[in-house]
Order: C-alpha cells, then structure tokens, then sequence
C-alpha cells in the first residue's frame, strides 16, 4: 500500500467561493470573502499511486483510503473506524417497494456508534499534526461522544458543548470519558456561535471549527465504503440526513473523486437529502427553489439533526441539484415509525436520524422518485440506544409474569398440547 | 442616515468602529457610500460581479434582506443594518507550521 509519506498529497486550503488560496493550517474561513475553506490535493500524485488493489489491501477501516484524507503522515487516532456493513435490507425493501435496498449501517461504528467516529478520527489525527494538545467541539451529540472518547484515547485535553436539552445517553456518553462537558443555555446554533468566540481566544482545536476542512473529509469515506462494498459500483441513490449539510456535500464530493480517479467508470448517482420538518430549512431551500435558506429555531424530536442555522446548506443544495437528487423532511411522529419500522424490518435500531433518513426514504418511493429496480442505499448514521427517549412510548411494555410456566402458558395462550 | 453594524474583520477598514452612518436610500447606496468612506469595503462585502457574496448576510432590522429585495430594498432614515459573515470566524493560523 503506497504509504500517505510516499504522497505530497495535500495542496493546501482553497476558498470555495473566491478560490484564494492558504497553506493547510487550522484555518475555516476565507478572511477575504469569508466562504468556506477546503483541502486541497495533489490528484496528480493521488491518481498514480491509487488503485483499487492498494485499496483493498489496506487496513480493515475508513484508513484504507488514507491516500484521500487530509493527514500528512500516518493515523494516530480512531484506527478502528469505518468500514460498517453495507446491509442488503431484503425485508425493509419488500415493506418499501424497493428490489435492492441496502442500510449503510454507521449505528456500529467504532467506538462511538455513529458516523462521527469517521470524521473524528480524521480531525484529531490531523489537530495532532497541527501541534494541538487540546480538542474541542460544538456538538448535538453525537461528535461530542466521538470527540470526548478519541481524546480520552489520545491522551489530549478535550472540551465539548453541548445545547443543554439533549438526550441522556448522549450527556452521558461524554461524561463516561471524563472531558470538561459544557452544557449551553441554548440550542446548537447558540453553542457554535460560542464556540466561534472562544477557538479565536483559546489556541485550540475545535474539530468542527478552526479544523473542519479537514474533519469534514472524513465523510467522504462513507461514499467510498459505499462503492468498494457494492463491488465498485456507484449506486442509483444514496438517502443523505442532513444537520449543516456537510454530510451530504461530502458524500457526493466522494463519489466524483472515485469517478475522476478512475476507480469507477459510471457515475450516475443522485443524492437525496433528508430532515426533520422541525428543522428543515435546506429542505425547505430545495422546495422553493431557491440556492439560499431562511434559518430556523429547531423544534423536533431528531435533536443531532437540529441546526437551524446549516453552515454547508447552500453545498448541500448544489450537491443535490448537481446530481439530480431531491430533497424532503418528516414530522416526529414520522421519525419515530421510521425508527420502529426499521428495527422490526432489519433489526437496526437506528437514533432519531435513522428514522428521518426512512421516513424520507418512504417518501422518495411514494412520489416515483425512487422505482423499484434501482440501487438505493439509505445512510444509518447513529444508534439508537443514544436517542431512547425518542421511542420509550412507541414500543409497549414487557409482559410481567409470575416465575411459573401455567402462568406463561396462560398470558401467552400456549397450551401443553401446542409445544 | 441608516446605522451600520461593523463585523470584526472589517473593523481595520473603519478605523475599528464598530457601528457607522451611511446615507442610503437602499441597501446598494448603502454600499456605496460605504465604500466612499471606507475604501476597500466593498470589495469584501460584494463579488467582482457587484453581487453580495453569498458567506456575507446584510440584515435590515433583523429580516436577511435575501428574503425582502436583496440589494435594492429600500432604506429610511433610522434604519439599523447589520453586516455578518455568515460563517463566524475567530479562527487562528494554528500552533504547528504543518
């Protein structure tokens, strides 16, 4: 495997929007026109020491594509991450209409059990390289479980925030690795806003931040999985949910990089994106047509969904004009039938993300946009252990019973004779 | 005269004033008379193409004027206009030379 010493493979940072160009620090935004910065490679270099074969022999995780990841020389963190089962969801599919449906299932990532773990392990990995002894994130959840424990691993500092109303698993999943947990009074907007403050006072690295041009290249290994595991394929449909956007932006930013790379020949894939109505102000964007959106005050049950002000939107809604996708939202009570669906169907209890993904998916085959035949692979970005509070009435209760078996046999209508 | 909020990295061409007064009958004048006392701030608030860039929000009043009429909503007397990046930044070029 050419190893990521043998590559100069990082150019440097690029504005998105104006194109001025800066050297690959922990830097975010264009002091220019202040887009958006992006990583920037060497796909010269890339393209001749990249192949389907030094892919396959690589590491069992999302490190096999390390030649496509902003790190300049060997992982240090998250070495497990990625390369979750591609699930062919034969039942799901059957309730749905869909001939070949299959489930990214990112609820086992390791070792946080979301796709966070994906861009975490690029992030620190990166921050370390960078000289930071200090971690940071604004989070709704989940990146702050994937933060706190990648840290705790990594033996650096680490501090998340988080909106003060999250889940209990989710609280607790950060305090369980004993970073400094900093619950706002407010809502992720409102802890971003706070979080931009303080990375401009404290020489930190807030992963999704000052570091985000790198972290958010981790995504694009869940495109790349996608592919390999379909045998090198790009699918006819990839269901993307969507907080700030980036998550979507990034998956079809991986599927053209195989397709430019020659690691695929045929690239026909439309990305759909997916969100709560209680926060859905890029899907909102998409169905009025327009390339901006109107912020909103999150107010759904899908909390790590819950960015009312999405810094990647207007990617997000190129991304999916470009590939000739589409965009919708569910209600709550949607949210919650798409989580139990998909647990009685496959056996995948998904978080509140899940069942937006499903929920949308639903739609999309309602409304003709996906038919029968065509490859479709629906994103599962987290567990649904973390977001219990979401179903607790959705589920019923256990059967209690006396510790006798006519009791049993009674409540459960067996008689002797039907063993 | 419509008040103006100043974003931080714009400061240095206001002479570190955070808040300043435009005549301006819409928010295109408003620009301009900007950029007639503060050289230079157009550029960074407008593309090549005299277009706002699309990581600026031009707030009248607290209504992003994408959602009202865009460069030719109209100003009166009084009026408070805020100037943001629509990424907050506070970034710093990092500890490493990486």
């Amino acid at each position: 495997m050419p190893s990521a010493k043998t590559i100069d493979k990082i150019k440097g940072l690029v504005c998105r929007e104006c194109g001025k160009e800066y050297p690959a620090v922990s830097l975010h935004v264009c002091d220019m026109c202040f887009g958006p910065l992006e990583v920037q490679y060497n796909y010269k270099a890339i393209k001749a020491a990249l192949s389907r074969k030094t892919i396959e022999a690589g590491p069992k995780s999302l490190w096999r594509y390390v030649d496509l990841l902003p790190i300049q020389g060997e992982p240090t963190a998250g070495l497990h991450a990625g390369l979750t089962p591609l699930v062919r969801a034969h039942n799901l599919g059957a309730e749905l209409g869909l001939d070949t449906l299959y489930l990214k299932n990112d609820t086992v990532n390791h070792p946080t059990l979301s796709f966070k773990d994906r861009v975490v392990s690029v992030a620190l990995t990166r921050a370390r390289e960078l000289g930071y002894d200090t971690v940071a994130c604004a989070s709704t959840g989940n990146l702050a479980n994937s933060v706190a424990a990648h840290a705790a691993a990594a033996k650096m500092q680490c501090y998340v925030f988080i909106p003060h109303d999250l889940e209990a698993s989710k609280v607790l999943g950060n305090l369980v690795y004993r970073p400094n947990v900093v619950e706002v009074e407010g809502n992720y907007d409102d802890v971003n806003r706070l979080c931009s403050e303080i990375a401009g006072e404290h020489k930190w690295a807030f992963v999704n931040v000052n570091i985000r041009p790198y972290y958010a290249e981790g995504s694009k290994t869940l495109a790349y999985e996608i592919v390999e595991q379909l045998g090198w394929l790009a699918p006819d449909h990839i269901i993307v949910p969507m907080a700030s956007g980036s998550l979507l932006t990034k998956v079809w930013k991986g599927l053209n990089e195989f397709h430019q790379l020659g690691l695929i020949d045929r690239l026909s894939t439309k990305v759909h994106g997916a969100q709560a109505e209680g926060c859905s102000p890029i899907a909102a964007a998409y169905k009025q047509g327009r390339d901006f959106f109107k912020p909103v005050k999150p107010n759904t049950i899908a909390k790590s969904l819950a960015i009312g002000n999405p810094a990647d939107g207007y990617y997000a809604l190129k991304a999916t004009a470009e590939s000739g996708g589409a965009m919708d939202a569910v209600t709550d009570d949607e949210i919650v039938e798409g989580m139990t669906l998909l647990a009685q169907t496959e056996g995948i209890f998904a978080e509140t993300a899940g069942g937006v993904t499903i929920g949308v998916l639903k739609k999309l085959v309602k409304q003709g946009v996906l038919k029968r035949t065509d490859t479709t692979v629906a994103l599962i970005t987290g567990n649904g252990l973390k977001t219990q509070e979401a179903v607790m009435n959705a589920v019923g209760r256990p059967t209690r019973i006396s510790a006798s078996l006519v009791d049993f046999q009674k409540t459960f209508h067996l008689g002797k004779h039907e063993r | 005269m419509v008040k103006v909020r100043i974003p931080t990295p714009l400061r240095p061409l206001t002479g570190g004033k955070s808040e300043v007064e435009a005549p301006a009958s819409d928010v295109q004048s408003m620009i301009e008379s900007l950029d007639t006392q503060f050289p230079g701030l157009k550029e960074r608030v407008c593309d090549d193409k005299g277009e706002i860039r699309r990581f600026v929000n031009i707030y009248l009043n607290e209504e992003d004027i994408r959602f009202l009429k865009g460069k030719a909503t109209p100003l009166k007397d009084g009026d408070e206009v805020s100037i943001v990046p629509a990424i907050a930044g506070g970034a710093h070029p990092g500890k490493g030379n990486a």
